[in-house]
């Protein structure tokens, strides 16, 4: 069976925005897929093929940069370029020039960066590993982007800026400034050493201090501010109820802007960080309990009236889950900056745990959802090839999920009581090694759970072929026949 | 505000803006957000008054308790010293020996090797001592450099071909690599040192000559060994460098492979050292 096809003379650029959505599948299925495999080599170390390239080490930052920026980043241009078009009535600012520059631009960022990782050249920051060259690429990259999100913005067509846009222009102002703080570098070559080498203009717990300033955001605005902006437009519309609350936005985006660039140090609890610095990290993580969970309640109660679409429509299912997730880690979160817990969680996996139930829960589920609301938007399909599929991929990643976090959730809690157990007469009662030996089992698992996570994506990507195709499964409604039979 | 509607599922208003149809409905916030946001803001503004907070130029409020986190760890390592301190003289005073004979701080020195052990030794010799190949199994009684309490303790403190001056050095020629043994004559002593292993030694066998002629000087009448130079016994099956196939005693004898380890008197103190030597005498192969 074939979809009808027509065309449509708006002025959106959204031949760009597919670009994005083919990109952000292509790079989710890498991420995860490297992610797989690392998983499985610190279960089983002999994977790292004893090969530098190969190894552990260098494979990591592939994983992290494919999935947060990669991945992430991709789906952050499709959704903005597309929000902003919409939700303010014109097309982009710059036309498709600007736009494609920023696309083509990305990807041969991402392909630079990994390739540098792979080849051993990293700045040694996390989440920050792209040498000087990289960085700057990726500045020209980011302006252009804000030229292209507020010169959109300023030409508008409706009085007001919806509140995605907000949470979006606060995503890219503030990942602008934190990119440029954490990468002042000196290129090594200015004094006879390599042209691939920098260093940072920090040293020491400064270095250390600025590096989590940036890594905290870039999880506080790349991966909340961000993706909560995508759930400000795609919750609404997909559930097709107003948002909960208008106040509630307001004041939890002030209240979350405003507090979570002082997190940070809560990295760095017990460490050369000066006493009141990390006061300061923990207070304000705590504070930012709340102003998280206001994206929570917002996002949850907008479903009030139409909560039988969880049962109708697997792609609600994965925006409610997301938000579900997001309200888990951003307890976890505030949690784990107390230093008591932090004593006890800090080093361990359960940071890991807790990362990947934002990443995977959270971000990747916002993601699949306004993913899977794209693209038989964007190709003008009558709807996605098969919703039964969209279901399996739910299913399937909620267990990998599942079956991850609570692995690293042991085997953290395991690793920090085995690290601070003392015997009666003062020795340490287990050795690292011992630890890691007690950890194996539960990495076995935590690399299943990827797998399952990985599988589920492989299904989307199937989907989304099928569908660009202009192919629809032969399957029955997905509505159940109660239901459907309730509403006439 | 034009086109403010009323939300018939909620009873809510609307603001009256609309996005691509997102409306948005003009709910006040949760009570219990906004409680629960001001208890977490009085709790923290709490926390500055009793922990270090506000920073000014050069120093920091202190807070009630002047808690200094840099205090609680010379807090907890006092405390940790004050725990060992009641039985760290005994053992920086006596000998590894008497210690052993003394029942209570043989129990300490248990249970602090074990501690030792595992985090210093144990990447190599495994946990609990079981070794592997390249690194001697330490729960037999086959000892490459003796088993006493006194010969553990000096091979742990001045290593083995490490850059200590006092550690075991002796290296075994490289018979085939130097040309001291032609390949011929390395497979027919492998034969022989197969037959010694395995309890079926050939006297008569050409292996015989060549074994007396070169090895026994070290290695000693019969394979026995000598733990002064190092030399392993050959007359049973344990192997530690190698495995005691055919092939691999004569990879061996061409270009033999040594072990090494690090003279741990640099890196660790002299009582834990004696600890190590009494839990690794103790793991089963000890001698008096």
């Amino acid at each position: 069976m074939t979809q009808a096809t027509y065309m449509d003379a708006t002025p959106y650029q959204d031949d760009l925005v597919k670009k994005f959505v083919l990109a952000a599948t292509f790079w989710g299925i890498v991420g995860f897929l490297v992610g797989v495999v690392i998983a499985s080599q610190l279960a089983f170390p002999a994977l790292n093929l004893g090969l530098e390239w190969t190894s552990f080490g260098r494979l990591r930052p592939v994983h992290t940069s494919a999935v947060i920026f990669a991945f992430g980043g991709n789906v952050l241009f499709a959704t903005t370029f597309f929000v902003v078009q919409r939700t303010c009535k014109v097309g982009l600012y710059g036309g498709a020039a600007l736009g494609s520059f920023v696309f083509y631009a990305f990807q041969a960022l991402i392909v630079v960066a990994a390739s540098t990782y792979v080849l051993g050249f990293t700045q040694g920051k996390e989440y920050a590993e792209p040498e000087w060259f990289g960085d700057l690429f990726l500045t020209v990259i980011w302006v252009v982007y804000l030229i292209v999100f507020v010169g959109t913005l300023y030409k508008r067509k409706e009085p007001h800026i919806y509140v995605a846009n907000w949470f979006f222009l606060a995503m890219i102002i503030t990942i602008a400034l934190l990119h440029l703080g954490n990468n002042l570098a000196v290129p090594t070559g200015f004094f006879g050493g390599s042209w691939l080498k920098s260093y940072n203009i920090y040293s020491g717990v400064q270095d250390a201090m600025t590096q989590w300033w940036y890594g905290h955001n870039a999880v506080g605005f790349f991966l909340t501010a961000g993706f909560l902006g995508i759930m400000y437009y795609f919750v609404p519309k997909r559930a097709e109820r107003p948002v909960y609350s208008y106040r509630l936005s307001i004041v939890h985006f002030w209240a979350l802007i405003f507090l979570y660039i002082w997190a940070g140090p809560h990295h760095l609890h017990y460490t050369a960080l000066p006493d009141w610095t990390q006061t300061l990290g923990m207070t304000f993580s705590v504070m930012l309990w709340m102003p998280s969970w206001g994206g929570m309640i917002n996002g949850l109660m907008t479903l009030s009236g139409s909560w039988e679409k969880l049962r109708t429509d697997p792609v609600i299912r994965f925006l409610v889950a997301s938000i579900g997730f997001y309200g888990m880690s951003t307890f976890e979160g505030p949690a784990m900056s107390i230093k008591a817990v932090n004593s006890l969680s800090h080093y361990t996996d359960w940071t890991v745990g807790h990362v990947h139930s934002g990443a995977l829960g959270w971000v990747a589920f916002v993601s699949f959802g306004a993913l899977y609301y794209l693209v038989p938007v964007l190709w003008k399909r009558e709807r996605l090839y098969s919703m039964r599929l969209v279901s399996y991929h739910f299913w399937i990643a909620t267990i990998g999920i599942v079956l991850y976090i609570t692995a690293m959730w042991i085997s953290g809690i395991m690793q920090g009581l085995m690290w601070r157990s003392y015997d009666d007469l003062g020795f340490l009662q287990y050795s690292f090694i011992e630890t890691v030996a007690a950890m194996h089992p539960y990495y076995v698992i935590r690399a299943a759970g990827g797998l399952l996570f990985l599988a589920g994506g492989l299904i989307m990507a199937y989907n989304f072929i099928q569908t660009i195709a202009g192919n629809l499964r032969d399957e029955e409604p997905y509505e159940a026949p109660v239901a459907a039979a309730a509403r006439g | 505000m034009a086109n403010v509607e009323k939300d018939l599922i909620s009873g809510q208003n609307t603001t009256g803006h609309e996005w691509d149809g997102i409306k948005e409905l003009d709910t006040p916030l949760p009570k219990w957000w906004v409680y629960i946001f001001w208890a977490c803001i009085v709790w923290s503004i709490g926390y500055y008054v009793v922990y270090p907070s506000i920073p000014f130029l050069g120093s920091y409020t202190k807070g009630m308790f002047q808690y200094s986190s840099r205090n609680e760890l010379t807090k907890d390592l006092a405390a940790q010293a004050a725990q060992r301190g009641a039985w760290l003289k005994d053992f920086q005073g006596k000998e590894a020996a008497d210690i052993a004979k003394d029942e209570k701080l043989l129990r300490y020195a248990m249970a602090g090797g074990k501690a030792a052990f595992n985090e210093n030794c144990a990447p190599c010799h495994g946990v609990g001592g079981a070794g592997s190949l390249g690194f001697a199994n330490l729960t037999d009684d086959e000892w490459i450099w003796g088993g006493k309490l006194e010969q553990i303790q000096q091979t742990i403190t001045h290593g083995i071909r490490s850059d200590d001056a006092d550690g075991r050095m002796q290296e075994m020629t490289k018979f085939g690599v130097d040309g001291v043994l032609k390949a011929a004559e390395i497979d027919q002593v492998a034969d022989f040192i197969v037959g010694l292993s395995t309890g079926k030694a050939d006297a008569a066998a050409p292996g015989a000559q060549l074994f007396a002629d070169n090895c026994v000087a070290c290695h000693g009448e019969g394979g026995v060994g000598n733990q002064d130079m190092g030399a392993p016994a050959l007359n049973n099956a344990i192997f530690t460098q190698v495995k005691g196939d055919k092939a691999s005693i004569v990879a061996q004898v061409t270009n033999p492979k040594h072990g090494v380890m690090p003279a741990w008197g640099a890196r660790l103190p002299a009582e834990t050292i004696k600890m190590l030597a009494i839990y690794v005498h103790s793991l089963g192969g000890g001698q008096k």
